[in-house]
């Protein structure tokens, strides 16, 4: 080869290894640390499991398709047996099963909004309270290090009670003939959701 | 040439030393009564506290609001004064919790209290962000003025949300604030387990 052009192949070389050595990474912005990330850290956790996010909607279906009282009852004592159930694993009391629990609240509520199944207040209650203790258990417990644990838990309370209101809110349509028929098929999703992480849980 | 001997070292040793931990407040870059107007502002244990006071003060009437509204900030300042003189008290989570946690369980159960004792559920509270601020702001060489920051915002707080659900008469109006109970109840759960783990 001509001596000239393997030196100016070397030289191109060499620029294009100094060029991708000098190439400016991304800038990777990010504002949310500290206490700042243990709120959004809260309150995105609810909403980025599918199991979780079924489950509060379905709680909010439920309780519109019971009407008064159950309609507000169950948001109030919802986030209160969850954060119990949190509590219960902050401070090592343990709960076997806690992922075909919260994969059975599905099946379960879904089952409840798909067959339309009005149970007396109290007995609504109890169904609803064990679900909430295995979803506080399993995912109030996850902050991470260096956030604000008071922020983290703020956070996940708002999210998992906005999207209990998503829930409630949704469930109105029953107020339409054909909504209510949706609003079943809703529970169906629903359901087959909870089965499917029921087989994710159990295998 | 004069030798330096064994002063380089020294600077050098001196320099290396480290310093006595500064604690200090929130600059807001405005003085004091700003500095402790941020530091409540930037406390969400307090906050949630004096909201669940408002809304239980709310629900119950105007009376029980402006009983609350001259309770708080009466027994804060007092207790903050004496907090400044009191010896560093310690850390003392647990309670201000359980405190804040009780109030939400009040809005949350809507329990119907005279404004006697919602005068006096607001005195004992302001005693204890009182007693605890000051003598915070005593360990920060932070004196009255910061204080002062701290009892206007707790009344201003105090005073906008409770006005806020006093004129709620609607039903759904009502439970929406009984909900916002629940969650100060929730959140309150959730750090006592952090507590009681030492992640706080």
């Amino acid at each position: 080869m001509n001596p000239a052009k393997r030196c100016g192949r070397k030289a191109i070389l060499a620029s294009l290894l100094v060029l991708v050595a000098l190439w400016p990474l991304a800038a990777w912005a990010h504002v949310e640390s500290g206490q700042a990330g243990g709120f959004l850290s809260g309150l995105s956790h609810p909403v980025s499991g599918l199991d979780h996010v079924v489950a509060m909607i379905a709680v909010g279906l439920w309780g519109a398709q019971l009407g008064m009282p159950a309609l507000w009852v169950l948001p109030v004592a919802f986030p209160m047996l969850m954060a119990f159930g949190g509590m219960l694993g902050l401070i090592g009391i343990p709960l076997p099963g806690v992922e075909i629990g919260i994969a059975l609240s599905a099946v379960v509520l879904g089952a409840l909004v798909l067959g339309r199944v009005r149970l007396p207040l109290a007995v609504a209650v109890i169904v609803v309270a064990c679900f909430a203790v295995f979803h506080g258990h399993a995912h109030g417990t996850e902050l991470q290090a260096g956030q604000n644990a008071m922020l983290y838990s703020l956070g996940f309370v708002i999210a998992t009670g906005l999207l209990h209101g998503v829930g409630i809110t949704s469930g109105l349509i029953q107020r339409w003939e054909p909504g209510a028929q949706i609003l079943r098929g809703a529970g169906a999703l629903v359901m087959a959701a909870g089965l499917y992480f029921l087989w994710g849980a159990a295998t | 040439m004069k030798r330096l001997g064994l002063l380089p070292w020294l600077a050098a040793g001196l320099a290396a030393l480290p310093g006595a931990a500064q604690a200090h407040l929130v600059n807001s870059g405005l003085g004091p009564f700003y500095d402790g107007a941020l530091h409540l502002l930037l406390s969400p244990g307090d906050l949630l506290g004096l909201l669940a006071l408002a809304l239980l003060a709310g629900l119950r009437g105007t009376t029980a609001a402006r009983a609350a509204v001259t309770a708080l900030p009466t027994a804060l300042l007092l207790a903050g004064l004496i907090g400044l003189t009191l010896p560093v008290i310690p850390n003392l989570a647990w309670l201000s919790t359980l405190a804040f946690m009780l109030l939400g369980v009040l809005v949350a159960f809507d329990v119907r209290l005279p404004p006697v004792i919602i005068a006096a559920l607001a005195g004992v509270y302001g005693t204890l962000l009182g007693l605890l601020n000051g003598s915070t702001l005593a360990t920060m060489d932070a004196g009255v003025g910061s204080l002062l920051g701290i009892v206007l915002t707790a009344f201003m707080l105090v005073l906008l949300a409770s006005a806020a659900v006093v004129p709620l008469h609607a039903f759904w109006a009502r439970i929406t604030v009984r909900v916002a109970g629940s969650w100060v109840v929730a959140v309150g759960m959730l750090m006592l387990g952090w507590l009681a783990q030492g992640a706080v």
